[in-house]
């Protein structure tokens, strides 16, 4: 079982924010039976914390859906760097391997076949240990809400913490930090100045392409400095 | 939110995610996105990322006033610290929380 055993450090770091969303959406008003659900059908852990914040804010529908597909583009270059290694499944195995596509699992399941030691069915069944952990603690999360007053342990901060999180483990360059500084001030500006939760989209959008300008200058300037 | 509402905005999500993670898998084995979209799809997580995080830290819950001073900034410095040394999203999460919690006390 090579890849249930790999899945470990995901299936146990699933846990705590598992039931840190559970205990949040159950504050949010969801029902534990709701919680699950969302957690089987969405799988994701960014997402299904925004939504909960956006719905807690009064979002709508739509406003929700574009943000958890925007949230989730990134699975696009996931997925295709993940398809090099799996071009001789068939498609129904595939549909059922793309299920379980995370942050996490991506990592894990990409430098496995890199090293050239993984096969598919060990990352799908990685895929589904880690789906299963996240899907049982935010359920047991969900129940465990109703008996944890709010504000405790500070799990009005696990969100942010969170955000905090993803956002430190992804700094790595210069390109990122820009582009983070640019979508912050961006964003604080634009909440102050014309509420709204199309916000974070547009922002977003906003600040990867004047990111990608500024490089584009910066390289330009260096060659020109160079000849 | 009711039921009928709720369960159209997991089918909605559900789908905008479930499609981004398969379409590449099917169609794209082998082939190459053009240069400029993988770098732009590259900076669109830490920008949606920072985009939200930022406000939640220094703008009121009321959205009126905006402050250097908010806990939640106060309590992200060294939340920012223990993420980059630790390099461990649940350790950073129950750090966080703990030291939110703690900083609770001081106001």
């Amino acid at each position: 079982m090579p890849g249930a055993t790999t899945a470990w450090p995901i299936f146990l770091g699933y846990i705590p924010l598992g039931l840190a969303f559970g205990v949040i959406a159950r504050n949010a008003g969801l029902e534990p039976w709701q919680i699950g659900l969302m957690s089987i059908l969405v799988f994701g852990g960014s997402a299904q914390f925004i939504a909960i914040s956006m719905l807690s804010g009064g979002a709508s529908l739509a406003s929700i859906i574009i943000t958890t597909f925007a949230v989730n583009l990134r699975h696009l270059l996931m997925s295709s760097s993940l398809s090099v290694y799996l071009d001789k499944v068939n498609r129904k195995w595939l549909s059922l391997f793309a299920y379980g596509i995370t942050d996490e699992t991506f990592a894990v399941n990409l430098i496995n076949f890199r090293k050239g030691s993984w096969t598919f069915g060990r990352a799908l069944t990685l895929n589904h240990v880690s789906n299963f952990s996240w899907i049982a603690s935010t359920v047991i999360g969900g129940y465990a809400g109703e008996f944890i007053p709010e504000g405790a342990f500070g799990i009005d901060y696990a969100l942010i913490a969170m955000f905090i999180g993803l956002l430190a483990m992804q700094m790595k360059g210069r390109k990122y930090v820009l582009t983070a500084l640019f979508a912050g001030i961006l964003a604080v500006i634009f909440e102050m100045l014309l509420p709204g939760n199309l916000n974070v989209i547009f922002v977003s959008m906003l600040s990867a392409t004047g990111a990608m300008l500024v490089l584009k200058k910066i390289r330009q300037v260096k060659n020109s400095e160079r000849a | 939110m009711s039921v009928p509402e709720y369960l159209l905005l997991l089918l909605g999500m559900g789908l905008v995610t479930y499609i981004p993670r398969l379409v590449p898998l099917v169609a794209l084995a082998g082939r190459r996105l053009p240069e400029w979209l993988v770098e732009w799809l590259d900076l669109i997580p830490v920008a949606i990322l920072a985009a939200l995080l930022f406000p939640l830290l220094v703008i009121s819950k009321d959205g009126e006033s905006i402050s250097l001073f908010r806990p939640e900034l106060l309590a992200a410095v060294p939340t920012v610290i223990i993420a980059l040394k630790m390099k461990s999203l649940s350790v950073t999460v129950i750090a966080g929380m703990l030291i939110f919690w703690a900083i609770g006390f001081l106001f």
